[in-house]
């Protein structure tokens, strides 16, 4: 698992289009964030209320949101318990930025590569010691 | 000579604030809310709507808090 912090960093390297970013729980807990913790939390909250929101239009489980706006675009894209929100600026290249986002996402839940374990080594045999007569 | 002077300023200044209400208006009329489901399907909402209205509320606070 990539620590958060670092999964973020990754991010905003990666895409030009991304401004910035917000990890959070379901309950709104910012996990990590481009931003100080005040202004995160304050994203992380109007986040939630937006997908909490929007998901009650429609039958289906919400997975994620574009809020295009004329002072720039809000995604916001939920994977299981960890939701990222993230602002670019106006008429970003959508696709781009949901991929880079779910990527995020992806890199802070998958669980770390387990290092090969060493093959043990094999017990030593004492062999009988020959007579010499063969 | 005045008069003209003042009618070509005053047709400046009223295309000037016609230039900026068109962009404002603009800018307004794109905004919009797409909200992708798991099952593939896609609702797309735009300003006029009113089960977009409460949607762009949140979506405005969360980047203005992301600007400042």
């Amino acid at each position: 698992m990539t620590e958060p912090s670092a999964a973020l960093a990754d991010l905003t390297e990666i895409s030009s289009q991304i401004e910035s970013a917000v990890l959070f729980g379901a309950d709104g807990k910012v996990v990590a964030a481009t931003m100080p913790d005040e202004q995160a939390a304050q994203v992380a909250a109007s986040a939630k209320a937006l997908l909490e929101q929007a998901a009650q239009i429609g039958d289906g489980e919400l997975t994620q949101i574009e809020a295009s706006t004329g002072d720039g675009s809000l995604f916001v894209v939920k994977d299981g318990t960890t939701m990222i929100a993230a602002s670019t600026s106006a008429e970003p290249t959508a696709g781009l930025v949901f991929y880079d986002l779910k990527e995020c996402l992806r890199a802070v839940a998958k669980p770390p590569a387990k290092p090969k374990p060493k093959p043990k080594p094999k017990p030593r045999t004492t062999r009988p010691k020959s007579n010499g007569t063969s | 000579m005045g008069r003209r002077r003042l009618i070509a300023l005053g047709f400046a200044v009223g295309s000037l604030l016609g230039i900026g209400l068109y962009a404002r208006r603009g800018r307004e009329g794109r905004e919009r809310i797409d909200l992708y489901f798991a099952d593939g399907s896609l609702v797309s909402l735009h300003s006029d709507s009113p089960e977009a209205a409460p949607l762009l509320v949140h979506a405005h606070d969360a980047l203005r808090a992301a600007a400042t």
